[in-house]
């Protein structure tokens, strides 16, 4: 009753229903605003690929090299999707590889050296994750020292303690069966399929029972050809990888057969809609990009600002871990550089490449999928194209600069134009 | 005009260190009508309100809300009581949209999960109920609309939750002229749906246009609180600046003993206006 009269001499008066049209519209100022949102990361991806295509179409198109990419950019994906959420605050963890370092250590103690089967082992790495997140989350919000520093001093002394774990330098191998499935199995082709269906079956649930709900109460929404458009994108995007993966990648089928998705990529999948539900439909996560927008204000308003800010070094340190196995995984073993030299900065990069704001109160778990496809086919594609790791350092991190320019400059053009 | 007020503050003491901010501060606030709270910087307005809100502690004094002694000791017992501050820097957040900032902190959910077509139809309403026609799209972020429109958003805000008292702090200092009209007219409308207002006000124009009482703050004391059409602009200057005026105010030595003498003058012209 009153809806409808909000909608006569209301906002709603003046706007009439969105179209198709109108949609696209209004999306496109939006990007004029500077809210590009994805779409950089989005053109970067496509640009990437094209090149690498063109350059070495025989291996970079194959799909073995497909299913390598999900592989190779595991770890660093699930780091920078606990990373997202320290940056919503605006702040920084630069602990996090070697977190991931410290809890694959713990794994492979756990598992190899005290022998206990994998999911203690598993137990103990994430709560190793969540004490280091915890101390460090305490002593950003309680005791009030910059992130920055914190977690600096998280960097070494934690690359430190898998150097003591590791017993001064040896590695530790990691045998057990399941765990090395994680990185380096694949689903059977049928049960690949089934899962996308799933998928997809429940994003369209989702989405067309909030549509049907948000016309039942007569409030604005985006119209059903939208809707169908994400659904259908959705099927064909999935449709596709899934073929692609279940494709025989063997060199020699009568030797071993090779296909299916990798067991990693559902692992990934949960926890990006585990994540992105808790961020987007929860008011724990709307209370996040509250403390990330304006500390203040969500003071005021009655959230317990410390208790997200500790609270998002625990998930993201959490997420160090869920990687740290990951990457154990498909190493096979743990060393002492496990977490070390580029994964943390790759990890970083994923995130703000994706499109997550360094200045925080923007970004979505989303971004660290996107980000983290980015880096890996730019390792992925370098290395098959013959450069060396140095080259391939430069040229990640002219990306990630570019990522950050891209976020400062739509910063500005949104303060411009009031548009966000 | 209601019997009881809605808020009554007796004999109210703050200090900060050896700073003494608030001195036997007494006021008054009925509902469905705009007290406009004047005075100097430094006069302690922003102080009262903290105190008020549940920010501060008081060191004396006692606070009675629609009759009853109450103890506001955070600013949650303070929205408990339907008490709602919009304070001068409007506490939104940019990077949310109108119906995020309108719920935050206070979001409406089904199991774990946030029910956002009632936030939604919730914000519509109250804004219809304001009669605000200016913001095109419930969704927009804040960071999108003009200073009228934040204000707008930030009272409608404290409106939302069925408030009693909604004190405004300089809701109009930043804004221009057609955006400064809009907003208090929205304050005079919240007056009228019979909520009591409090506005602290710098702008003698808006303090004429919207309230119906003045009470004036001079160094921490309560010197007067009056009708705002039994005195002119020129008097709440002066009480402002000089803590008197006239009849109204302090005695003339304020240092020796002059508040309750000035609190006395003050009630009693308020009391023959009844």
């Amino acid at each position: 009753m009153t809806t409808t009269a909000v909608r006569k001499d209301g906002p709603a008066a003046v706007t009439p229903p969105p179209t198709v049209g109108s949609h696209a519209r209004t999306y496109l100022s939006r990007v004029r605003g500077g809210d590009v949102g994805a779409l950089p990361a989005v053109l970067g991806l496509i640009v990437l690929c094209t090149v690498f295509a063109v350059m070495r179409p025989s291996s970079f198109l194959s799909a073995g090299n497909f299913a390598n990419l999900f592989t190779q950019g595991a770890a660093v994906t699930l780091i920078a999707m606990g990373l997202v959420f320290v940056l919503l605050l605006g702040e920084i963890d630069l602990s996090a590889g070697f977190a991931s370092g410290v809890c694959a250590a713990v794994l492979a103690n756990v598992v190899t050296v005290l022998g206990y089967p994998w999911w203690v082992a598993v137990l103990a790495a994430v709560a190793t994750g969540v004490v280091i997140g915890t101390t460090l989350g305490l002593l950003v919000a309680k005791i009030g020292i910059p992130s920055f520093v914190v977690t600096l001093a998280g960097f070494l002394a934690f690359q430190g303690i898998v150097l003591m774990l590791m017993k001064e330098g040896t590695n530790i191998s990691v045998r057990d069966d399941v765990l090395v499935a994680i990185a380096n199995r694949n689903l059977g082709p049928i049960l690949g399929w089934v899962l996308a269906i799933v998928a997809v079956a429940g994003y369209a649930a989702v989405q067309l029972l909030r549509h049907r709900n948000r016309i039942a109460r007569g409030l604005i929404t985006d119209p059903l050809a939208v809707v169908a458009a994400r659904i259908v994108g959705l099927a064909v995007l999935l449709g596709t990888a899934v073929f692609i993966l279940n494709l025989e990648r063997s060199r020699n089928v009568l030797v071993v057969s090779l296909k299916g998705v990798p067991i990693v990529v559902p692992v990934i999948a949960v926890l990006l809609i585990v994540w992105t539900f808790v961020l987007q439909r929860t008011s724990y996560g709307r209370h996040i990009y509250a403390v990330g927008g304006n500390r203040e204000a969500a003071r005021r308003a009655g959230i317990e600002v410390d208790r997200i800010r500790i609270s998002v070094f625990v998930i993201c340190s959490s997420m160090a871990a869920v990687g740290g196995i990951v990457a154990a995984s498909r190493a096979n073993s743990v060393d002492p550089n496990t977490g070390g030299s580029n994964v943390l900065l790759y990890a970083v990069g994923a995130a703000v490449i994706g499109g997550t704001s360094l200045f925080g109160g923007k970004g979505r778990v989303f971004d660290a999928v996107l980000g983290g496809a980015v880096v890996a086919v730019i390792d992925n594609g370098m290395g098959l194209m013959g450069y060396s790791a140095g080259v391939k350092y430069v040229v990640t991190g002219v990306v990630l600069m570019l990522a950050a320019s891209v976020d400062a400059f739509s910063r500005r053009r949104a303060a411009a134009t009031g548009t966000r | 005009m209601t019997a009881t007020p809605l808020l009554e503050l007796r004999g109210i003491d703050k200090s900060f260190g050896p700073v003494q901010v608030l001195r036997d501060v007494a006021l008054t606030v009925h509902p469905g009508e705009v007290t406009a709270l004047v005075g100097d910087n430094g006069a302690g307005k922003s102080t009262l309100v903290k105190c008020i809100s549940g920010i501060h502690p008081t060191d004396a004094g006692e606070v009675l809300f629609n009759g009853e002694q109450v103890h506001i000791s955070s600013p949650r017992d303070a929205a408990a009581l339907g008490i709602e501050v919009v304070y001068q820097d409007l506490a939104l957040c940019d990077n949310l949209d109108i119906v995020q900032n309108m719920f935050l902190g206070r979001e409406k959910r089904s199991g774990i999960v946030l029910d956002e077509p009632t936030m939604e139809q919730l914000a519509a309403e109250t804004l219809a109920g304001l009669s605000v026609r200016t913001v095109t799209s419930l969704r927009q972020h804040v960071s999108s609309l003009s200073g009228g429109q934040r204000q707008t958003v930030a009272i409608a805000k404290a409106v939302l939750w069925n408030s009693k008292l909604v004190i405004l702090d300089e809701p109009t200092a930043a804004l221009g002229v057609a955006q400064t009209a809009q907003v208090l007219e929205l304050v005079r409308r919240l007056a009228d749906n019979g909520l009591a207002v409090v506005l602290i006000s710098h702008n003698m124009n808006d303090v004429f246009a919207v309230s119906d009482r003045i009470a004036a703050l001079y160094l921490g004391q309560m010197v007067a609180q009056v009708k705002t059409t039994d005195i002119t602009h020129s008097q709440v200057v002066e009480l402002i600046t000089a803590g008197r005026s006239g009849g109204l105010g302090l005695a003339t030595d304020p240092g020796t003993g002059g508040n309750g003498n000035g609190n006395q003058l003050a009630d009693s012209t308020s009391g023959g206006d009844r």
